[in-house]
């Protein structure tokens, strides 16, 4: 850069009051929709034994049932309801979907905020191995680890909380690094604030801002992940009521749309849910990018 | 010659609590060969009214009143006419020159592509205009400077590229908005004569945007004050400067240092800060930092009338005139 | 380089702490009650040996371009490789291409459009494209394209029929125009359509969101103005001028995308047949052979520092003041 120093240009956003955040994120009808959406799935999750009108594991009617009155999404190849093996598949994928996520932001927070602190040589390992795994497509080595663990849900999740850990490492470092030394925490300081105080009043909201939209659309990507290694008969093991599985049933017979489809639109369905709130989410955190804001610049 | 007459010009910007007046009725105009200076304090809404005669305010901005050049209205040209009329007919010239040319572009590039679509130019014609245009801005080596990058030049000599490419298709008007802010002094006064020489050479009309009063009398003819979105006070420079009539133009005045002023006399600085364009003040927006206040001024906005053959001003009380 | 090395660590290391027997993944049941057979089928595959001299000679050989035996079908790794590289590469770059096509477009249409309704759609559509599990989409696809209006084949990547065009650089399309074989030639296209786009769905999501905020970083920039003040036109303010300033940034997304891909492909040639490194890689992974897990992770190793070279000259190409410095 040149030493002069330009007088800054005009910006004509010096005249918007800042409003909160989290009140302007859940007014966008793509967050309202996502809070639907992703609500009324806990819910089945939760209630799924209440709501499934049979079974998913009996064998209650003749294989291959089309959808109709008493089989709302048909029947499977060995007649269980796909309606009831749906709705149960929450119960796996979104608690499953959460851990994971919890362990890799638990994992990957803190060697993130490890390595950024202390920084060295430290800093370079932790790196280095974020690096290499994501040389990986993340599901090349799951299933690599899956298969060498033995196909089963505890490995798959072991094997994404590997491959997924180092997104959340390198958020974190960078925070860290950044808001350590940033302007604002000093003059908070300067202005009477102990560093403790500092820390939780303008670093930590700063670095959980980033952190919680990364994890929103992280619970999409590990619905995706889970539901596709149990797609290759890497994860769930037959006959638990899985979705990626239950697409997999669906190749095998796919004259008979219905088996493949439900499972499918599930899946689908939670993740585009995780996916709007974590956009919605970033909007409000990041006005720059907004698509629902602004409008002050050409 | 008249070549622009702005009349009853008013902007509205849209922010996220409705729209804001930020130009707020505002005539003049440019005469061939003039050097029109429009100065006032930042956010006194001077390049917000000259982005609207080029229709390159952001979208949303609603923008009234007429601008008319060549016997056309600016403001309401359709896109086609909008785009032939802009770097042909009126040319524009920035603030920061190290943001204002695209960086990953050569300057022979930013320099020749407007020739060849406004005048259809061939690559050869184009780059020999470009070569002289480099030459008369008095780059040197225009040959190599043509095949460069602006990260490759000083600010002074980016804002010189900047002229250039704003000449490059001869136009009658050019725009130029704190073209010396960003430089340092000496560049300043080399930029400054560069503007002087081309209005004198070529009739060049020159709206020059500054809030620096002492750019403004070494170079304009005739200068305009704005504040909060109005002319407070026009008139021909030098007059203008040594007997300023309103307060805010004589406490513009005071607030610059003189170099033969007696030693220890201390500046003067302007009370209070100018207006937000969200809250201004009712009646004329300066009383709350003017001495001369009185009760009236707070209740009917003073319009701009003539006080002599070439001057005009916005202030019944005129605290200043001749007696 | 280090990063190569690292991998082949790794994959190793990996392949080695894993409790799984590859003697009992590959024997059989009757071999595996065979003490002298498990001992031999070892000392066949070095595994008898320690952990750090296995990996001494595992390095020599990769230097020497060997990358080992299968355990599988007892072929040698690179030819495994050459034989289904081509597949994944005609699949994949061709679904990049539409994929950056359609995305970089949107994208900008996006941008320009800020906040108008067609903004909003995109933003619905695009965001929808990264939420759709490949493998359903492959189904459905399949179901509605070829088992309903039977208007493009299914799996393969030719029809039983049609016998694969003279080798030469093994991609069936590229080949079959060469040897001026037209039918094959549309044979072989046909066939790659429906999972290419598939394959690509994903990454439209991507770059249109990526390409977007990029475009929308520039377009605010002063420079932006100045070419609208000069009176360049709007069509070539926005290619020339403000999608040059974004393409840093849509470059290293097109980089993410060749990643998606390889995930991607693991899952749509599961479905489409398609004989490929993606289906390679989970038959090794499943059968734990560990040349061959080996073999293709280097294979994708090489494939993320090959494109990350690319991404990092194109930078250069691209911006001047990278070029200099």
């Amino acid at each position: 850069m040149s030493a002069q120093a330009p007088a800054p240009p005009i910006r004509l956003r010096v005249w918007q009051r800042r409003r909160p955040v989290v009140g302007k994120a859940w007014r966008h009808p793509l967050a309202i929709v996502g809070l639907v959406l992703a609500g009324a799935w806990i819910v089945i999750a939760i209630f799924a034994p209440l709501i499934a009108p049979h079974d998913p594991l009996a064998q209650t009617a003749s294989s291959f049932a089309h959808p109709g009155w008493h089989h709302l999404f048909g029947t499977d190849e060995l007649g269980r309801d796909v309606l009831s093996r749906v709705l149960f598949g929450a119960r796996l994928s979104i608690p499953l979907a959460l851990l994971l996520v919890s362990l890799a932001l638990l994992i990957g927070g803190t060697l993130g905020a490890v390595a950024g602190y202390f920084g060295g040589i430290l800093d370079t390992v932790v790196m280095r191995a974020s690096d290499l795994v994501f040389a990986f497509p993340a599901i090349i080595l799951a299933m690599v680890v899956t298969a060498a663990l033995g196909p089963s849900v505890r490995n798959a999740v072991l094997a994404l909380v590997i491959v997924s850990w180092p997104s959340y490492a390198r958020v974190v470092r960078g925070l860290v690094l950044s808001t350590g030394d940033s302007e604002y925490v000093a003059s908070a300081r300067l202005l009477g604030s102990s560093a403790r105080r500092a820390l939780l009043r303008e670093v930590l909201p700063n670095v959980l801002g980033p952190v919680l939209v990364l994890a929103t659309l992280d619970l999409g990507n590990a619905v995706l992940l889970l539901s596709g290694l149990s797609f290759l008969g890497l994860g769930a093991q037959p006959p638990t009521p899985e979705w990626g599985a239950g697409v997999a049933e669906g190749t095998q017979y796919f004259q008979y749309w219905w088996i493949g489809t439900f499972p499918g639109i599930a899946i689908f369905t939670v993740v585009l849910a995780f996916n709007f709130l974590g956009d919605s989410l970033r909007d409000a955190l990041d006005p720059q990018s907004s698509w629902s804001h602004g409008g002050d610049a050409e | 010659m008249t070549l622009l007459r702005v009349e009853d010009l008013r902007v509205r910007l849209p922010t996220s609590s409705g729209p804001v007046t930020i130009v707020d009725g505002v005539d003049y105009q440019v005469e061939q060969g003039q050097v029109f200076g429009v100065a006032g304090e930042s956010g006194s809404g001077k390049t917000i009214s000259v982005l609207a005669l080029m229709q390159l305010l952001p979208q949303g901005a609603q923008v009234d009143g007429r601008a008319l050049y060549d016997g056309r209205d600016l403001l309401s040209l359709g896109p086609r006419a909008l785009q032939q009329m802009r770097g042909r007919d009126i040319a524009m010239v920035f603030q920061d020159p190290l943001t204002s040319l695209h960086p990953m572009l050569s300057i022979g590039k930013q320099l020749t592509e407007h020739v060849r679509v406004h005048e259809d130019a061939s690559r050869d014609v184009a780059k020999r205009r470009a070569i002289e245009l480099l030459e008369e801005v008095r780059i040197p080596d225009p040959e190599q400077a043509f095949h460069s990058f602006p990260h490759q030049f000083s600010g002074g000599m980016r804002q010189r590229v900047a002229i250039a490419i704003a000449l490059a298709c001869r136009p009658k008007v050019l725009i130029a908005d704190e073209p010396t802010t960003a430089l340092d002094v000496t560049v300043q006064a080399g930029i400054l004569r560069l503007l002087d020489r081309l209005r004198r050479e070529n009739g060049l009309a020159v709206i020059l945007i500054t809030h620096d009063l002492g750019v403004m009398s070494s170079i304009a003819d005739h200068v305009s004050i704005f504040y909060a979105g109005r002319i407070v006070e026009s008139g021909p420079t030098r007059e203008l400067l040594t007997k300023p009539r309103h307060p805010y133009t004589r406490a513009l005045i005071d607030a610059l240092p003189h170099p033969e002023a007696e030693e220890g006399s201390e500046l003067v600085a302007i009370g209070g800060s100018p207006p937000t364009p969200r809250a201004r003040p009712d009646g004329c927006a300066f009383h709350p930092r003017c001495a001369y206040a009185r009760e009236s001024c707070e209740l009917s906005v003073p319009s701009l009338v003539p006080v002599s053959d070439s001057r005009l001003l916005a202030c019944p009380i005129d605290p200043l005139g001749p007696r | 380089m280090l990063l190569g090395v690292g991998i082949t660590f790794v994959a190793f290391c990996l392949t080695n702490i894993v409790p799984g027997d590859p003697a009992a993944a590959n024997l059989g049941q009757r071999a595996i009650e065979d003490p002298a057979a498990v001992a031999a089928f070892r000392h066949h595959y070095g595994l008898d040996k320690p952990l750090p001299e296995q990996y001494g000679i595992y390095l020599w050989h990769i230097v020497h371009g060997d990358l080992g035996q299968s355990e599988q079908n007892h072929d040698a790794v690179t030819h495994d490789l050459g034989q289904f590289i081509p597949a994944t590469a005609e699949l994949a770059l061709l679904s990049i291409f539409v994929a950056v096509v359609v995305g970089v477009g949107l994208g900008v249409i996006a941008a320009v459009r800020r906040n108008k309704l067609t903004d909003h759609v995109l933003r619905v559509v695009s965001l929808g494209g990264v939420s759709m599990p490949t493998f359903w989409i492959a189904l459905v696809g399949l179901y509605v394209f070829f088992f309903r209006l039977n208007w493009l084949p299914g799996t393969g990547r030719l029809d039983p029929v049609v016998s694969p065009p003279p080798h030469l650089t093994g991609l069936f399309t590229v080949d079959a125009l060469a040897a001026g074989q037209w039918s094959t030639f549309w044979n072989a296209f046909q066939h790659l359509v429906l999972p290419s786009l598939v394959l690509a769905a994903s990454n439209i999501g991507l770059l249109t969101r990526y390409t977007r905020s990029a475009v929308l970083e520039v377009i605010s920039n002063d420079y932006v103005r100045s070419a609208r003040a000069k009176g360049m036109p709007g069509h070539t303010v926005i290619l020339r001028h403000v999608l040059r300033a974004a393409l840093p940034t849509v470059i290293t997304v097109i980089g993410l995308a060749f990643a998606n891909v390889m995930t991607g492909a693991v899952l749509v040639e599961n479905i489409f047949s398609w004989p490929g490194i993606g289906q390679y890689a989970y038959r090794s992974a499943t059968t734990l052979d560990l040349p061959a897990i080996m073999g293709v992770s280097l294979f994708v190793a090489v494939v993320y520092i090959t494109v990350n070279f690319i991404v990092d000259v194109l930078y250069g190409v691209i911006d001047p003041r990278i070029r200099l410095a």
